[in-house]
């Protein structure tokens, strides 16, 4: 099955919030941001804007009737900055005109005045300066003290990850229809309605029922409209409630970009012990996360940067540390693999540093470590149908590892300036909101007489094929042809309380939630037609290809026939469906439990040349063997893989997020801020899936596929490093990212600097 | 401007009194409503807002893809405007089923522009005559959902599909190509009428309105990036309605190039091939080919940027401009003409008519390089140029340029009178390098350090010589010296 809006995609005829028609009288927004990263704010005037043609209204913090607040986790952030300012680009005020470049002229004309404060960018200047959000956290598994003892080669080190911007190419939009008796309806670019929904009630202070939130779907999210995209509803519905107008707010790009908050920078500490046999016997990390000016989601992103910080090893004594330290940077948030890729990154750092003190190849370290079944992680779950290994094997067998190294060694031999390197990269990431009681879903099914389907969830498409698997679950659940179903938008009013479209969980579970709910209309069909027909047990019915058959043979039904008759006798065609994921838990006093349903894992090789004259890099190729379980969409699953693919390997290379001291983002455009391209992406690439097992809890046996795949691009950082010690082996190499041509050219030739340095004397 | 724009959307016809400098973009978003172009960034950056734009040529209509984020809806008069709403049939293009069948679309908010840009490929006898060119022809469009692998097979799909009329090795005529394009379902039927319906709209000529400050628009991939919104309200010369400025020519050993000749149009013209053998290569590494169908050469010089890569190329060329305002017209060296950051030797009223460089002599070399984060659409961190005559190894004359490393496109003079009658040998070109390293006063900025660049400039110097003296010197001697 193709997915199921590509045909309108392919036409332009799919509606994104700012393209469905416009309600008369449609107002539109410029939001002032602030021009300081810290600040305390002596006044804000705003008679010259308001005469400016075509303005209607301007909004401050002192306009908003409920609660000025929107901290999803901890209350700890404005929605309109109120005395001071905590990052550059925080909303202070909000311009509501006729037309969008009104609102941007007298927007201009807001003369805000701040009196600066010092501003802090870096997460260890924050620690140091005791400011962090939440308690840090500790995973403490055997007993690292003592087992450094025993190890043969011990090394230290530190790694610096680069943040990583979104870049969804729809930029954050709401658009806020007021409706009768205070209520408000919004339609928006979020993947968490139900978040929108309740803050936007806070915010106007209404009950939640007075809010409506419509979602069809997001021109991209990749978790930056996890919770980043609540505010911009917030202030739309604000804009609506003070005006009485529809109103829409699309920020501009280089607003979006200055404005919302990126995957988290991170700077780690990692010490490392191991045998002479390259057996890791303890490993110790301390992760101090960039976490900027409010909590945002990143008490729960730190909390999968500790889960995943052993990655697909495993490791008999381990301390993992880590701190949300809060910086003058917009509050970071949710990103493809929330955490996961910054633990990763580090675990494979310490491998490399080991594996060139013992001058063995790295991968010799990785695959001696391995995680195998049962193995521990270290909170205490037991690993289940660990794949690590045998993905290991299938990537080394089926894309020939031994021939690469040794293609890799002729080429390296052979040529002076360009260099290649290859790194192998296995991963392993749980699958479950580690926020406990998030792992639940509902689903509301109906039935037409006409024999169609209409299933809504709590699930938001975003390109991600949420659609297309529902329809396939319903269809197959009901045993009906997939055109008769029609997945509608995630719709606050039809299933209450979503979690948000996120963790990779979205079809899991609302995909278990779509069958219970079909499940329970088929029941009520098969109690129907057993006694209609005059047939003994309910249970030798079913439904396949929309015909009903009773202990294998046709009854003569089919489905059309089944839902009239079921409508006559007045049976309930419609039926809700819940979904809470079983057997998960974590004690976070003790830190230990069983957070996740099942784990995904994979391996990937790949490979790259680096012009050493240059400094620039060219991919060569990227292999992978991925689990999937038992894949419900296999054209969807490889979408969804290479699509995690190219953002992973643009995180760990050209995705800069530069900031100055002052806490301004320069890299703020498209032009600066550099996201793969077609050129960029290898042309050599392969995935296999790994199809034995079903997935423990996936609908059908299928496994999460949204965010493990991304991590496979954290090779490339390795594969680079290894081309540039070929290079110049004598290189001290920092474990910073992402690896820029401008770091590789500098870190090729350090003594270029170190004579700069003179110069400069 | 004196009357309205009258030009072709789609299958209708449009006269709008709207100002010639609105974005063509907001023009179809919120004026006409037809949102299947998506804004994306604005910048020319994303290509979420491609368009095709065809225009009268010996009888057919020739089409680009550009980005409509940075055209002026002026440049429309008399021209056929098509956007996702005018490639819809009934059923799916060979090119919209393509990307279906490939999962090419997920979030679908590229998907329009890519659609614009693969049906753009296939009407372009450059790009398409190899199927690497479908790759070229995605290079304007970012896609953040599939990572491109899908788009790929969706272009070698249709490839497949249109490849058997043998439009890749056959030259179609622009007419041939769009009927049997219609054949083949890539476009509606009604591309048939465009030809003569655009014959019917008069030519516009424009006065300039001396009077009230303007401001001069060739391509707009600067302006619209740098002056965005405001220039919907300004009063814009369009340069493209003055005729002869576009075209290139060979006259006295000279090339003369028209300085609103595209990018694309340079690359790809038969004297500049014959003059820089390698201008497709260098081409590549500039813009994107929606942008280079617009963005022009003088546009490049006038807009002084220190990184303008065809301004780099033009300095190693030892070219002149020359410029006319009124009947006054008077010619200065490219070399001398950037006098400070942004700053250069043009009165407001002058207008750049001629850009004229000498025909490269037999003997002698010429090499572009460029750095940049991103290999493609990505501004240089540093760029040069080098033009080169030798005897064997002797070096009889250099002339070279760098990018990015000083307030204005530089020429390296000092540099350059160093290396004359000098070997091809690596310890002459680290002393080059030297000189070259006090010429220069790169800045820390976004793009690099300072320090970055500096090095660049040594690495630069460096592949400039090993590429175009492989048989003389090496990139290894360069290391082993040290
Ligand atoms: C996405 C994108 C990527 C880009 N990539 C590159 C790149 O890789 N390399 C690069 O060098 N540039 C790049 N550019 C910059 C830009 O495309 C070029 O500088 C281009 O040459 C500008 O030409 P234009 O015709 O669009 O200029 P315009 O924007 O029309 O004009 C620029 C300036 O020149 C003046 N002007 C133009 N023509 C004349 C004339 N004949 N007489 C007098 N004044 C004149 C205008 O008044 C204006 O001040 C890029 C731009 C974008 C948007
Ligand atoms: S909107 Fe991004 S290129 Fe035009
Ligand atoms: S499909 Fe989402 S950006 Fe291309």
């Amino acid at each position: 099955m193709k997915h199921i809006d590509a045909a309108a995609h392919t036409r332009g005829e799919s509606q994104y919030v700012d393209d469905s028609p416009q309600p008369l009288g449609l107002l539109h927004v410029a939001v002032l941001g602030s021009p300081l990263a810290h600040g305390k704010i002596l006044s804000i005037e705003i008679e010259d804007a308001l005469q400016c043609d075509g303005v209607i209204t301007i909004v401050l913090a002192g306009d908003i009737p409920g609660e000025n607040q929107i901290g999803a986790i901890i209350p700890d952030e404005h929605l309109l900055a109120e005395k001071e300012v905590f990052y550059v680009g925080e909303p202070v005020a909000i311009v509501v005109a006729e037309n969008f470049a009104q609102a941007l002229q007298a927007k201009n004309k807001i003369q805000v005045q701040i009196e600066e404060l010092s501003a802090v960018t870096d997460p260890r200047a924050a620690f140091a300066n005791g400011q962090i959000i939440g308690t840090p956290r500790t995973f403490v598994f055997g007993d690292v003290e003592n087992a450094w003892k025993q190890c043969d080669l011990i090394v230290e080190g530190r790694c610096d990850m680069g943040g990583q911007e979104h870049v969804y190419l729809e930029t954050q939009r709401a658009r806020a229809v007021p409706l009768e008796n205070g209520a408000m309806r919004l339609y928006a670019s979020t993947q968490s309605p139900y978040a929108v929904q309740r803050t936007v009630a806070g915010i106007l202070g209404l009950p939640h029922h007075k809010i409506e939130v419509d979602v069809k779907r997001l021109g991209g999210g990749f978790g930056g409209k996890e919770d980043q995209a609540t505010a911009w509803s917030c202030l739309a519905a604000l804009a609506a409630w003070k005006t009485g107008k529809p109103v829409e707010l699309v920020l501009p790009r280089h607003e979006d970009m200055v404005m919302t908050g990126k995957r988290h920078p991170y700077s780690s500490d990692f010490k490392i012990g191991l045998s002479a046999q390259g057996k890791i016997l303890a490993y110790d990390v301390k992760h101090y996360q960039n976490s900027g000016a409010a909590a945002d989601l990143s008490t729960a992103v730190l909390e999968r940067t500790l889960f995943h910080s052993t990655n697909a090893y495993f490791i008999p004594n381990t301390r993992i540390f880590g701190a949300c330290c809060r910086t003058n940077l917009p509050p970071n948030t949710a990103f493809r693999g929330f955490g996961g890729p910054q633990g990763m990154f580090v675990m494979e750092s310490a491998i490399a540093k080991a594996a060139e003190q013992l001058n063995i190849q790295r991968e010799e370290i990785q695959r001696r470590n391995l995680l195998c079944e049962n193995d521990i992680f270290p909170y205490g779950q037991h690993a289940h149908e660990a794949r690590a290994e045998k993905t290991w094997a299938e990537a080394e067998n089926s894309f020939a590892l031994p021939g690469l190294k040794e293609r890799v060694a002729q080429f390296n031999q052979n040529n002076f300036e360009k260099k290649k390197g290859y790194a192998v990269m296995p991963i392993c990431f749980g699958i479950s909101f580690t926020t406990h009681f998030l792992n639940q879903a509902g689903a509301l099914v109906h039935v037409y007489t006409d024999g169609s389907v209409s299933v809504s969830t709590g699930g938001v498409e975003m390109g991600q094929g949420f659609s297309t698997n529902i329809t396939r679950i319903a269809a197959k659940a009901f045993g009906i042809n997939q055109v008769r179903v029609k997945v509608e938008s995630a719709n606050t009013t039809r299933v209450a309380n979503m979690s948000p479209s996120a963790a990779s969980a979205t079809t899991d579970l609302n995909g278990n939630a779509t069958i219970n709910a079909v499940t329970e209309i088929v029941d009520r069909l098969k109690s129907l037609a057993v006694s209609e027909l005059g047939l003994g047990q309910k249970e030798k019915l079913s439904l396949k290809k929309e015909r009903l058959f009773y202990a294998g043979k046709d009854t003569g039904w089919d489905w059309k026939k089944l839902v009239q008759t079921a409508y006559l006798n007045r049976v309930d065609l419609s039926a809700h469906g819940f979904y809470a994921t079983p057997g998960i838990c974590f004690d976070k006093q003790k830190e230990k439990g069983h957070p996740f349903a099942y784990h995904v894992y994979g391996t990937a090789l790949l490979e790259v040349t680096v012009d050493c004259l240059r400094g620039t890099y060219n991919i060569d190729s990227t292999k992978i063997v991925h689990d999937l379980g038992r894949p419900l969409n296999e054209l969807i699953d490889r979408g969804q893989v290479e699509g995690a693919l190219a953002q992973g390997l643009g995180w760990m290379t050209l995705e800069e997020l530069i900031f100055d001291k002052r806490g301004h983002f320069l890299s703020n455009s498209l032009a600066t801020y550099k996201v793969p391209d077609v050129f960029f992406m290898p042309d050599d690439l392969e995935i296999n899936f790994l199809q034995t097992a079903p997935g423990a809890s996936g609908p059908y046996g299928a496994k999460a596929v949204g965010e493990p795949p991304f991590m496979y691009g954290i090779g490339l950082f390795f594969a680079i490093r290894h081309a540039m010690r070929a290079f110049n082996p004598k290189a001290d190499l920092p474990f910073n990212s992402p690896l820029t041509p401008e770091k590789v050219l500098l870190q090729l030739h350090p003594q270029w600097g170190i004579d700069a340095e003179n110069r400069r004397r | 401007m004196i009357g309205g724009i009258r030009f072709l959307l789609n299958d209708s016809d449009v006269l709008t009194d709207v100002a010639p400098g609105t974005l063509a973009l907001d023009f179809l978003r919120r004026d006409k409503r037809l949102v299947g172009t998506k804004e994306g960034c604005k910048e020319g950056d994303c290509g979420a807002c491609v368009v095709l734009v065809g225009e009268l040529f010996a009888g057919g209509v020739e089409y680009h893809p550009v980005t409509s984020c940075l055209l002026p809806l002026g440049e429309l008069h008399g021209k056929h405007l098509v956007t996702i709403e005018g490639l819809n049939r009934h059923a799916l293009s060979p090119v919209q089923q393509a990307i279906v069948d490939t999962g090419g679309s997920q979030c679908g908010f590229c998907t329009p522009g890519i659609v614009m840009s693969l049906t753009g490929f296939l009407l372009d006898p450059e790009t398409r005559k190899d199927a690497r060119g479908c790759k070229n022809a995605l290079g304007g469009n970012l896609c953040r959902c599939t990572g491109y692998a899908s788009l790929i097979r969706a272009g070698r799909q249709v490839l497949q599909k249109i490849g058997g009329n043998n439009i890749f090795t056959n030259e179609f005529s622009e007419n041939a190509t769009v009927q049997m394009l219609i054949e083949q379902q890539v476009l509606p039927a009604y591309f048939q009428s465009i030809p003569a319906r655009l014959k019917n709209i008069p030519a516009k000529v424009q006065r300039r309105d001396r009077a009230t400050p303007y401001c001069l628009v060739a391509g707009g991939t600067d302006l619209y990036v740098q002056k965005g919104d405001a220039l919907a309200n300004l009063n814009v010369h369009l340069l493209s309605r003055q005729s002869g400025l576009k075209q290139i020519k060979l006259s006295e050993k000279r090339v003369h190039i028209g300085p609103l000749t595209t990018f694309e149009a340079f690359a790809r013209h038969p004297i500049i091939n014959q003059s820089i053998p390698d201008i497709q290569k260098y081409s590549h590494y500039n813009a994107s080919w929606q942008v280079r169908n617009r963005a022009t050469i003088g546009g490049n010089i006038i807009n002084a940027s220190p990184i303008g890569d065809m301004t780099a190329l033009l300095l190693a060329l030892e070219s002149d401009l020359v410029f006319r305002a009124g009947r006054k017209q008077r010619t200065v060296a490219l070399k001398s003409f950037f006098t400070g950051y942004k700053l250069f030797d043009k009165a407001a009223d002058e207008i750049l008519t001629d850009v004229i460089f000498p025909v490269p002599d037999a003997g002698s070399k010429i090499n572009f390089e460029k750095v940049s984060k991103r290999q493609t659409l990505d501004i240089a961190t540093v760029n040069s140029g080098i033009k080169i005559v030798a005897d064997g190894a002797l070096i009889r004359k250099v002339e070279l340029s760098m990018g990015g490393v000083a307030p204005i496109p530089l020429f390296l003079k000092k540099t350059c009178d160093f290396l004359r009658n000098k070997r091809v040998m690596p310890e002459y070109i680290l002393q080059a390098n030297d000189i070259a390293q006090s010429e220069i006063s790169p800045i820390s900025d976004v793009r690099g350090s300072s320090e970055y660049k500096r090095l660049l400039v040594r690495q630069l110097l460096i592949a400039h010589f090993t590429k175009l003296f492989p048989e003389l010197i090496q990139v290894r001697a360069f290391y082993e010296a040290h």
